[in-house]
């Protein structure tokens, strides 16, 4: 039985973390508003660049010249994962449920016998991924100087990736990231960005309108469009990701730490129930031994 | 027919002009072409330069756009760059920083052997296209630091 001393000081060390706790949430859910913001401003930029994408592949997807960056290598050996994770942690599964989806999917390539790689972006990744896979690390993006994600950052890691690319160190590129659905829910995500896969979404828009390439002039040509878009469409993808991934950071922030607040509310509420009883049975003893003493004489 | 189109200019982080336009003169790869409404629908790449977007009235507003491309429909000019300004927040010092940048990139391109020669000769133009950009606005090219 703890002592009324000891149970008033857990009270209070209870109450701090409940502020500490709710203190976080706010910022997570000031700074969710703003990630949500960007990730929404940047959104046109993708979409028609995908859609200028999704024109021109229906007709050089089938073409022997089709870019690498497209048809890939031909060959699916060597793996490189990128996988996109947070500096911070207290966000809930946000890393872990990354990092899973990135060990599943490496150690199901190694079993296959493939090679794989790994680049990591975010320092938390690396610190799980560091015990199994640390002989596979390429290259570590430390994101703790980044206040705002913009797309240099996304232009550098897309650039180091390209150049990987042409020296033929991968065949096929992932990027894991979760992809922001709502506050509470993100979803990890494995999307291939290398080759170029399609998304179904885009593939039927270019069906719709019977193949847009018909329907535009190119100039200079389509391949040599397509070979100038490719690469800043990798960057694109990796922009996109990393804003949701920011988004899906601070959401995942802001309901972890939502559920801290209340348990330690609920604590508090117990431990101050443990507290009055112990309290109110002090006092009854007491009580008791004066009536006992006072009928004793 | 409609005697203005939608004009967007596009940055991967933001929108940023969204008007509606008599012409847009641009900066192709290939030459400068203008646009007006009922222009044959075309996807062009552009080359580091002015951007002149003339409004309804008559009145011409400048944007310097660090390459990209546009997409020119008959009723609309969508124009995808890496960063766009218009030409009066061209500072010298946004100025250097863009130039900066590319020479940054031409010189990543010529420490590596193993790139074709077309790589180089794209690094090249396009810090030629820089220089040439900040000539034409009355900036100084020099001023830039080379990084090291």
């Amino acid at each position: 039985m703890p002592s009324l001393k000891d149970l008033k000081n857990r009270i209070g060390s209870v109450k701090n973390t409940r502020k500490i706790t709710k203190a976080m949430q706010m910022v997570a859910a000031a700074k969710l508003r703003r990630a949500q913001e960007a990730a929404e401003a940047a959104r046109p930029y993708a979409t028609r660049m995908n859609a200028v994408i999704a024109g021109l592949t229906g007709a050089a997807a089938g073409s022997d010249s089709a870019p690498r960056l497209l048809a890939g290598t031909g060959s699916e050996q060597r793996h490189l994962l990128v996988v996109l994770t947070s500096e911070r942690g207290l966000a809930g599964g946000f890393n872990s449920s990354i990092v899973k989806i990135a060990r599943y999917q490496a150690d199901k390539l190694r079993a296959e016998g493939k090679d794989v790689a790994i680049i990591t972006v975010g320092r938390k990744g690396r610190e799980q991924m560091k015990r199994d896979y640390s002989d596979r690390f390429v290259k570590h993006v430390d994101m703790g100087e980044v206040k705002a994600i913009d797309y240099a950052i996304a232009r550098d890691i897309a650039d180091d990736i390209l150049d990987r690319f042409e020296a033929g160190d991968f065949d096929v590129a992932t990027l894991f990231y979760n992809r922001f659905q709502s506050v509470i829910a993100q979803i990890p995500t494995a999307r291939q960005i290398i080759p170029a896969v399609l998304d179904e979404a885009e593939t039927e828009i270019e069906t719709e309108t019977g193949g847009a390439s018909n329907l535009y002039d190119y100039e200079p040509g389509e391949e040599a469009i397509l070979a100038e878009l490719l690469p800043r469409s990798i960057a694109t993808q990796i922009f996109a990701a990393l804003l949701e991934n920011a988004a899906s950071e601070q959401g995942a922030r802001m309901t972890a730490m939502d559920n801290a607040t209340r348990n330690a509310g609920d604590m508090i509420d117990r431990l101050t129930t443990q507290y009055n009883r112990s309290r109110q049975a002090a006092i009854t003893t007491e009580l008791i031994e004066i009536i006992a003493g006072a009928e004793a004489l | 027919m409609a005697d203005t189109m939608q004009f967007d200019l596009v940055s991967p982080e933001r929108s940023l002009v969204s008007v509606p336009v008599r012409e847009v003169r641009l900066p192709g790869t290939e030459g400068d072409l203008t646009a007006m409404p009922g222009h044959a629908p075309s996807i062009v790449t552009l080359r580091p330069g002015l951007v002149t977007v003339v409004d309804a009235s008559g009145t011409a507003t400048e944007f310097a756009v660090t390459g990209g491309f546009a997409e020119i429909a008959g009723d609309s000019v969508s124009l995808l760059a890496e960063r766009g300004h218009p030409r009066a927040e061209i500072t010298q010092e946004v100025y250097n920083e863009m130039l900066a940048d590319a020479h940054r990139r031409k010189r990543a391109v010529d420490e590596r052997e193993d790139v074709g020669h077309d790589a180089i000769t794209a690094a090249a133009k396009l810090l030629a296209d820089m220089q040439a950009l900040g000539t034409h606005i009355g900036l100084d090219p020099d001023q830039a630091t080379v990084p090291d």
